[in-house]
Formats: C-alpha cells, sequence, structure tokens
C-alpha cells in the first residue's frame, strides 16, 4: 500500500525562486524512506507541504489516497511531524505538553500511552520537569514524543539527529527500526550519509528543488557505487605492463587496484584474475573496496 | 468538529494564564483599583453627578470596558503571535484542525480570561462604591459579546505582527485612545456639540454606552444601535480571520 504520493510538485515563491520542481515520489507503507540532500536542497519544504505547514503552487500530495488538502483531517491525523528546529514551550512540563499534542490531534487523553511513548524515549523521569530543564538531546526527544502522542501512521522526521551525540542516535534509530516494525512509515531527512545508511529502506536523493535519484539502498550503493578491487602480487611479470594497461589498473609497489563502475564499464574483474594466473603472477591479497552512500552522494550533488 | 484539539489549544491558553496570574489578573486589578482611588474617590469627589449617577459609579463599566477591550486584544494577539515567535505553530498547523477550530481555542480562551477579569473588577469596584446592576442579564451577555469580539481583533493583529513592537502597535495608538475618548470618563453629552457629532464616529463609544446602560438603564446611543454595531464589527472580524486562513496570509510560506 502506498502511504505516500506525490505527483508533479512545485513550489515557487513570489521572488521567483522554484523550490521544488516536478516531484514525483511514492513512498511505501511501512518504509523508511530517506531524502539525503545539501542545503536550501527542498527537503524541508517537501515536508512541510505533505504536513500543510506550506503551500504548493501546483501538483498534488496524497497520503493513503486521500489529498492531503480536500481530506486534510484524514491526512493530518495519520502523520506526525518532528520539525528541524527545536520548538517548544518552554514553561509546559514534559507531559502537559504531550497531552496537549494528543488532544489536537483529537485523540482521547491516554496516560498509558503517553508513559509508553515516555520509556521507549528514556524520558519517564522527565515527565513532570518543565521543557526548559531539559538538555537539548532530551528537547530533541520531547519533540519526537509530541510528534508520536496520537499514534501516527507516518512519521516525518527532519533532520532529527542534527547536534545530537552519537549514543543518542543510535538509541533513536533503534526506535525507529522498533517503529517500523509496528508499522509506521518513516520519512526522514538527513545531513547524515551514515543515517541513512544505517536505517533507510530506500533513499531518495533531492538537489535543486529536484529529485535526482529514488532507490532501494543496496540498489542504489551497487548501481552507482564504485568497486576497487586492491591485489597484492608478490612477483612481478614481464606480462604485468600489459595487464596493466589492458584493465586500466593503478600500480603503487606491489598493489594493483582495478576500479569498476557499474554505470561506465563492464566488470572484468574475473578476467583480469584469471589473466594474472595465467600468467603465474603469484597474488598475495585482494581487497575489495566498495564506495559508500557519502560519495554516492557528493558524486551526485556536486555534478 | 475537533472538539478535543479547541480543547487542547483553550486549555493550554487557561493555563499559561494560571502561570502567569500576576500578570494576566492582579496587574489590571491594581491597575483599575488606581483608577478608582485617582479619579473616583479623590478627584470624583469633587465632580457633579452625571445623568444623576454618581461619578465613581458612573466610572465602574467605562473601566471594565477599558480593561476587557485591552486585556481580549492582548490575550489573544500574543496566544497565536507565540508560536509563531517560538516555532511551535508548525504543531497547529500540521495537526488535523480547521481554521475555525483554532480560532475558537484561542479566542475562546482570550475572552474568558477578559470576562474573569471584567467579573474581578466589578467585584474590586464594590469595596470602593455601592454597585447596582439593573440589567444583569444583559451586562453579562455584553461583556462576554464584547470580550468576544475584541479577542477576534486581538488575534488578527497577532495574526498580522511579524514582531512584538506591531502587536502594541494597534491597542496603544488606537484602541487605547478610542477607549479613553469614547466614554469610558464621561458621557459623550457632556460634550460640545461639533465633539459630540465626532464621538459619534468612535465605534468604542456604542460599546461603553451599552455596557453602561446594562448596569444604569443610561446611555448616550441606542442600545439597539450599541448592539447591531458590535456585531457589525464581531462579523467583520470573523470575514477577515476566515480570509487570513483561506489564504493563509502571513502564517504559511
Amino acid at each position: 500500500m502506498i502511504a505516500i504520493d506525490i505527483k508533479n510538485l512545485n513550489k515557487s515563491y513570489e521572488n521567483g525562486l522554484k523550490a521544488l520542481k516536478n516531484i514525483n515520489l511514492s513512498v511505501k507503507s511501512g518504509e523508511i524512506f530517506a531524502l539525503l540532500g545539501p542545503n536550501g536542497a527542498g527537503k524541508s519544504t517537501l515536508i512541510n507541504i505533505i504536513c500543510g505547514i506550506s503551500k504548493k503552487t501546483s501538483g498534488q500530495v496524497t497520503i493513503f489516497g486521500k489529498d492531503n488538502i480536500l481530506d486534510y483531517k484524514f491526512t493530518r491525523s495519520k502523520i506526525g511531524l518532528v520539525p528541524q528546529e527545536i520548538a517548544t514551550d518552554s514553561f509546559e512540563k514534559v507531559i502537559n505538553t504531550l497531552k496537549f499534542s494528543r488532544g489536537l490531534f483529537n485523540k482521547v487523553q491516554s496516560d498509558e500511552y503517553l508513559d509508553f511513548i515516555l520509556k521507549s524515549l528514556n524520558l519517564v523521569t522527565k515527565k513532570n520537569n518543565q521543557i526548559r530543564t531539559l538538555s537539548g538531546g532530551m528537547k530533541r526527544r520531547v519533540m519526537i514524543a509530541k510528534a508520536l502522542s496520537h499514534e501516527p501512521k507516518i512519521l516525518f522526521l527532519d533532520e532529527p539527529t542534527a547536534g545530537v551525540d552519537v549514543n543518542l542516535r543510535k538509541t533513536l534509530w533503534n526506535f525507529l527500526n522498533k517503529l517500523k516494525k509496528n508499522g509506521v512509515t518513516i520519512f526522514l531527512t538527513t545531513h547524515y550519509i551514515e543515517e541513512a545508511e544505517n536505517i533507510a529502506d530506500r533513499i531518495g536523493i533531492i538537489n535543486n528543488g529536484e529529485i535526482i535519484i529514488t532507490e532501494n539502498k543496496k540498489k542504489l550503493i551497487e548501481k552507482l557505487g564504485e568497486k576497487k578491487i586492491i591485489i597484492t602480487i608478490n612477483s612481478s611479470h614481464n606480462n604485468i605492463a600489459y595487464i596493466t594497461k589492458k584493465y586500466q589498473l593503478k600500480k603503487n609497489k606491489n598493489k594493483l587496484s582495478y576500479i569498476y563502475n557499474s554505470k561506465k564499464n563492464v566488470d572484468l574483474s574475473a578476467s583480469l584474475l584469471s589473466d594474472l594466473v595465467k600468467s603465474s603472477i603469484k597474488i598475495d591479497d585482494i581487497e575489495i573496496e566498495k564506495s559508500n552512500l557519502e560519495e554516492i552522494f557528493l558524486n551526485m550533488v556536486e555534478k | 468538529m475537533n472538539l478535543r484539539g479547541i480543547f487542547a489549544i483553550y486549555h493550554f491558553e487557561m493555563s499559561r494564564m494560571f502561570r502567569t496570574v500576576s500578570q494576566s489578573i492582579a496587574s489590571p486589578v491594581l491597575s483599575t483599583a488606581l483608577y478608582f482611588i485617582v479619579f473616583g474617590s479623590a478627584i470624583g469627589s469633587k465632580i457633579e453627578n452625571i445623568e444623576g449617577i454618581n461619578y465613581t459609579s458612573f466610572l465602574v463599566p467605562g473601566l471594565i470596558m477599558l480593561t476587557i477591550l485591552n486585556q481580549s486584544v492582548s490575550n489573544a494577539s500574543f496566544g497565536i503571535y507565540f508560536p509563531k515567535f517560538s516555532g511551535t505553530i508548525y504543531e497547529i498547523l500540521s495537526a488535523p484542525i480547521s481554521p475555525i477550530e483554532i480560532t475558537c481555542g484561542y479566542v475562546l480562551a482570550a475572552a474568558s480570561k477578559s470576562v474573569l477579569v471584567g467579573l474581578i473588577i466589578l467585584m474590586t469596584s464594590t469595596f470602593f462604591i455601592e454597585i447596582t446592576v439593573l440589567h444583569p442579564f444583559w451586562m453579562l451577555l455584553f461583556l462576554i459579546l464584547m470580550s468576544i469580539t475584541f479577542s477576534l481583533f486581538g488575534f488578527i493583529i497577532g495574526i498580522w505582527a511579524n514582531d512584538f513592537q506591531k502587536i502594541q502597535l494597534i491597542p496603544s495608538f488606537i484602541l487605547t485612545p478610542l477607549t479613553f475618548l469614547g466614554g469610558s470618563f464621561y458621557s459623550i453629552g457632556m460634550l460640545p456639540d461639533f465633539w459630540q457629532k465626532i464621538s459619534y464616529i468612535n465605534p468604542i463609544v456604542y460599546l461603553i454606552s451599552s455596557f453602561r446602560w446594562s448596569f444604569y438603564g443610561n446611555s448616550d446611543v441606542s442600545v439597539v444601535v450599541s448592539i447591531s454595531a458590535t456585531l457589525f464589527f464581531l462579523v467583520l472580524c470573523m470575514v477577515f480571520v476566515s480570509w487570513i486562513f483561506k489564504t493563509g496570509y502571513k502564517i504559511k510560506a
């Protein structure tokens, strides 16, 4: 089932800036989708339009098949949003701000459920504290708890771990995975490639208001990533010069590097190894390095 | 209808009032008590009865009206402006709550605070002078109606304002002068003919006049005209608020 469906979405500002250009995107129910992009790429604008905070210029957004403007009460009731900036009522107590959020979404108050959320986010001891007394990381967790207070089916997280320490980041990743297991669809934007690489099922890359690619994470790395095979040889041979030229290898002392990019060339690694063996060149070691998402991301947005 | 959503906003706003009791309740009550002491007891004793009413008693409806108009506008404008300023407005905008429901939450809370303050001032005034309310039902109705109307007006100011200075702009430079010149401290009939005619342009005259009528049965203008003027202003504010939400003016990028 499609949770979020975006068709031909455009957003232009009065000053002529085109923040989003013909966005087409679908996110399946129960999926973790990560949208990567540099600052100003349009990530937050896209989330804000889906959630009803910003107006679109043209196009359509549907949530579980319902238009997010015509059926906004239905669509918004399914969505929880954690915005990029920490925005809370500093003088409010943690539990009261959760009750406020739950009420706003027309849900009957449930101390049991709110306690469950507080426990899941390690906030239970801070339940009766004013928000202003909490640390930055705890405030971030309060924001997540608020977004979950009405039991949403889709959770939007706009840079959820910005400025959060490594431990908390990992705790949040585990928590997001638990939510996913409970059937919650997660749409997150992030600057941290590691984050997307760790928790996302599918990844989209946005730059200058355009979605460049959306792909299953593993496939994306396979499709666009480079594979580097480093072969350490034990002996030299007359044939080395020929093999180096044939496979365009880089030679550094006794290490031969073969770089394969599925977009640009055919994988000749098997043939290379066969030629080395046929030439009686003794191989000491073979290392395979795959490019990570960060390299792919930089490669795409810097084009 | 998202009644829980309306109540959540209402409850949040009322809690804010009780958190800041000195600012929300004590301050207006103290100011009004000072008005009674200075204008009522000190200066008032030297002023003749107005339309057969003792001057200190004459002051009571005007002072209540002066306070509730200011309180309604400041409570409602701050109520909606602060979430815009702090960024917490995102939650309201992304919730399944309609513009009219949002307005109801904020305006009803601001109006409740004003009615509460108005009634506290009325009680405070009994320490200074004996008060009789000739038409208590109408007095309460006017108090509620005007609190709602000016809370709506304040709500519009809060949406329009993009800094704290603008929140004070209209109350300080328009509302307060109009209230002072609208017969809070005197009867319009005391003015020369020319200024009387000018005063009738001031909408606040109609509000104070009808409110004073509910106390003493005397009014500068017809009660029907006063009620019509109040309702007209109420409808005007409602139309403006619905336009704001329809267009997303100053709320949605």
